[in-house]
């Protein structure tokens, strides 16, 4: 069953084309990911699909319902997590989720069982009654990604869920998030520029450049298509974008997101 | 003394209120809001909750102000109901203009710009109002300005409402319904133009 559904979906900013003309469609149960260098237009389209940003043209349907027409019905399917990393400091990190909690709805009587599940399952239980300022990175973005599921939502949107992030907590936050797909069987729709993260853990992996999706496939269908025995996705991104996606500055964005840690505490 | 303590309970109410639109461009900074924005809860609950929150912080202008005119030798009334009248002033007082300061931060989006207008707009609210003279010494062009203006309303069923012997010109009921009413407006306005805090 199709759980994700874009049209040519399209976003101008002035003179920039952000997202040019972006069509795929995501099978449920997936981890589908958008991979490209920083500028390449990821943000911009995850914001479309969760009715942050208007699109300038084309059109896009999440759980069957339109992005535009029916965005109330829209935000009732998906979780979110975005790119930079964002809880309250001030509180700790049962309160943030209990802020969410009363944001989506969750019925009262059944908030303290499912924050504690949540909590659980994101591996941060030791440490919920601490406020988020003492959280290293890797807590925050599973604190982030707990706030984000508290609802059971068919589908999980994550904007660079490992940015900034030592290796040990890149880890971490992709093993809670097999535990999270194991137990709920929940879709992922995520953008990221690491190659080895994407080859490791998407199904199937759209290449984006310049605001275009130059290929999409299963990793291995994509190493294929290069015709050398012993490509990696690198060589497929040179192949389809003509460009490196080691010279995409990422530097700056993970800076920011160090800043933003440093911030919160 | 007696005239401005009203003036003085309002300007405070309205300062703390007009700034307090900074918030929602600090959660943008943070990327809070973006996470606020794309869950189901209607924008005009959010953007409620804001004004809700500013009125319960103006509730400690009220004390202190109270204070310091008691200190001062203002015939102050300290009859319940007139009371409670002054702190829901207060707090849709603070509702309002807080809203309205929403609206302009969703419009500009960063701090310097906010800061700026900000301090453009509280001088004109406060002075073309009757908080500091009675509208009916104003020229003609400041007093059609007064008129518009919410404050002028709060800062007139306030003198109706804290003094003992207080001098107004509106009905104190009509106040009230003015105020709600740009309240009112105010908020689905900002439930309005909120979403754009995100683009
Ligand atoms: N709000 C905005 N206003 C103007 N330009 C923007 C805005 N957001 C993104 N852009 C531009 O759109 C392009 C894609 O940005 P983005 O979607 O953030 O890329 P990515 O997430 O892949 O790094 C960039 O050139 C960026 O500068
Ligand atoms: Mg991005």
């Amino acid at each position: 069953m199709i759980i994700l559904q874009t049209e040519e979906l399209t976003r101008r900013f002035r003179n920039i084309l952000a997202v040019n003309r972006l069509t795929l469609s995501v099978e449920q149960g997936e981890v589908f990911g958008l991979l490209g260098p920083n500028g390449a237009g990821k943000s911009t389209a995850i914001k479309m699909l969760t009715t942050l940003l208007p699109p300038t043209s084309g059109t896009a349907r999440v759980g069957g319902f339109d992005i535009h027409q029916d965005a109330a019905a829209v935000r009732r399917i998906f979780g979110y997590v975005p790119q930079a990393l964002s809880a309250d400091g001030s509180l700790t990190g049962r309160e943030n989720l209990r802020v969410f909690a009363r944001l989506y709805d969750i019925p009262r009587k059944e908030i303290e069982s499912r924050l504690s599940a949540a909590l659980e399952l994101m591996g941060i239980a030791d440490t919920a009654d601490r406020l988020v300022a003492t959280y290293s990175g890797g807590m925050i973005r599973r604190l982030e990604i707990a706030q984000a599921t508290l609802h059971h939502p068919k589908l999980l949107f994550l904007d660079e869920p490992t940015i900034g992030l030592d290796p040990v907590a890149r880890d971490a936050v992709w093993e809670h998030l097999a535990v999270l797909r194991k137990q709920f069987g929940i879709t992922i729709f995520l953008t990221t520029h690491y190659m080895e993260e994407a080859e490791a853990n998407c199904t199937r992996i759209a290449i984006m450049y310049k605001g275009v999706v130059a290929a999409i496939g299963t990793p291995s269908e994509l190493i294929a298509s290069v015709g050398k025995p012993d490509a990696t996705l690198n060589d497929v991104f040179a192949y389809y974008a003509g460009d490196s996606l080691a010279t995409g500055g990422t530097y700056k964005e993970t800076a920011a997101t160090r800043r933003a840690m440093r911030r919160l505490s | 003394m007696d005239f401005m303590a009203p003036g003085i309970l309002a300007q405070s109410v309205l300062f703390i209120a007009i700034f307090s639109g900074i918030t929602i461009i600090w959660e943008r900074d943070l990327g809070i809001v973006f996470k606020f924005l794309a869950s189901p809860t209607p924008r005009t609950a959010l953007v409620l909750g804001k004004a809700l929150s500013a009125g319960i912080r103006a509730l400690s202008q009220v004390v202190i102000i109270y204070l310091l005119s008691w200190l001062l030798g203002v015939a102050l009334d300290f009859s319940p109901l007139p009371l409670l009248g002054v702190c829901v002033l207060a707090l849709i007082g603070a509702a309002c203009f807080s809203t309205f300061s929403l609206i302009i931060a969703c419009l500009v989006k960063t701090r310097e710009r906010f800061m700026g207008i900000g301090q453009i707009l509280t001088m004109p609210l406060f002075f073309a109002s009757n908080a500091i003279y009675p509208i009916a010494i104003m020229p003609a062009w400041l007093r059609i300005v007064a008129r518009v203006n919410p404050l002028t309303y709060e800062v007139d069923a306030l003198r109706a409402l804290m003094l003992q012997n207080g001098v107004h010109g509106f009905n104190v009921g009509f106040d009230f319904i003015v105020l709600a009413l740009a309240t009112i407006v105010l908020v689905i306005v900002a439930g309005l133009v909120y979403p754009r805090v995100a683009t």
